[in-house]
């Protein structure tokens, strides 16, 4: 096959796999258990994706200036300050860090 | 539509720049690793879903072949499938809004819905996350693409400081009580402990199992980690 094809080949499965989920009862998720479980997996997917955006390089881990920027956005959120500040103060860290470096 | 700049959907536009952005360096990254213009671009209207995209041209850049590459993009949006039934469980779209609600599930759209308390931020808060990365991720696509690495690596820009803040800002306002600081760190660590020795994508996974069976086997409350946080950083708990 072509490269054109498994573009759109992983394209079309990856749009699939989206709406597989879209296929799961609602009644199957409203139980007092399920409920639970979907609070816990929010916590739990947004501290790995957390923890990948701030360690991870390809298949391994690399510490750098991103770890600064999870440092500051941590200070910025124990202070209160708002989203789009924490957002933006996580971003001059890493760059400043970098530009030091 | 009432499309006013409430708190969700501030989050969402925050988030979509931030990410957005990064189309950029995914542009000129495929182009490089020998996509044509057309592909690259492709790529991030249909597949989008970033973790994806980037596994898919870093196979064929390092000389995979195309069955490689196709295996390492769909193991990585294997997640997109649990983002899935959960927004169905949250917005309940319906008719032709199911399919185009599918496209834009990726992790920014779905972390700002379940940051949001109210039903109606929720929807605002996925549309405007979904919607902007999606708009702004492939006009970057396209600029990258064309403009090569011209415009330099984002990353001296801090926009990867910037994504890590944003998640990090998401998953604060959860952390009011011992349980949900016991399973953040808990997947953090699963998530650390995984990266060397799973292909991308397979750690979230890994964490998000962990997380599914601590809330089915456990006793704590039912609403865990669902519970307001309408603007991250403002305590909608003190209201209580």
């Amino acid at each position: 096959m072509t490269l054109w094809g498994w573009v759109l080949l992983a394209s079309v499965v990856a749009w699939a796999i989206k709406f597989c989920g879209y296929l799961v009862p609602v009644r199957w998720m409203e139980s007092p258990r399920m409920t639970r479980v979907a609070g816990t997996l929010t916590i739990g997917l947004l501290a790995s994706l957390t923890t990948m955006n701030a360690v991870s390089a390809g298949q391994g881990m690399a510490l750098d200036a991103r770890l600064g920027a999870l440092v500051v956005a941590a200070l910025a959120l124990l202070l209160r300050l708002p989203f789009l500040v924490v957002v933006l103060a996580g971003a001059v860290a890493a760059a400043v860090l970098r530009l030091l470096a | 539509m009432g499309a006013r700049f409430t708190p969700a959907v501030r989050i969402g536009l925050s988030i979509a720049l931030a990410t957005g952005l990064y189309g950029v360096s995914f542009g000129a990254l495929a182009v490089a690793s020998g996509f044509s213009v057309g592909q690259t671009a492709a790529l991030s209207l249909l597949m989008f879903t970033g973790g994806s995209q980037f596994a898919f041209i870093g196979v064929i850049g390092a000389g995979g072949t195309g069955a490689a590459a196709f295996g390492a993009a769909t193991l990585l949006g294997i997640r997109n499938a649990v983002y899935g039934a959960q927004i169905n469980r949250m917005l309940r779209p319906r008719g032709w809004l199911r399919p185009l609600s599918a496209q834009v599930t990726i992790d920014e759209s779905v972390a700002t819905a379940a940051g949001q308390d109210e039903p109606a931020e929720q929807r605002r808060g996925f549309w405007a996350a979904g919607v902007g990365v999606y708009l702004l991720w492939n006009l970057f696509t396209l600029l990258g693409a064309l403009l090569g690495d011209a415009l330099g690596d984002p990353r001296r820009w801090g926009l990867d400081g910037a994504a890590v803040a944003a998640f990090l800002g998401l998953l604060w306002p959860r952390l009011r009580s011992r349980e949900p600081v016991a399973i953040a760190v808990a997947c953090a660590l699963v998530t650390v402990l995984a990266l060397p020795w799973v292909p991308p994508g397979v750690p979230i996974l890994l964490a998000a199992a962990v997380a599914g069976l601590w809330g089915w086997f456990g006793r704590g409350p039912a609403d865990e980690g669902l519970e307001p946080d309408v603007a991250p950083g403002h305590d909608a708990g003190d209201a209580r």
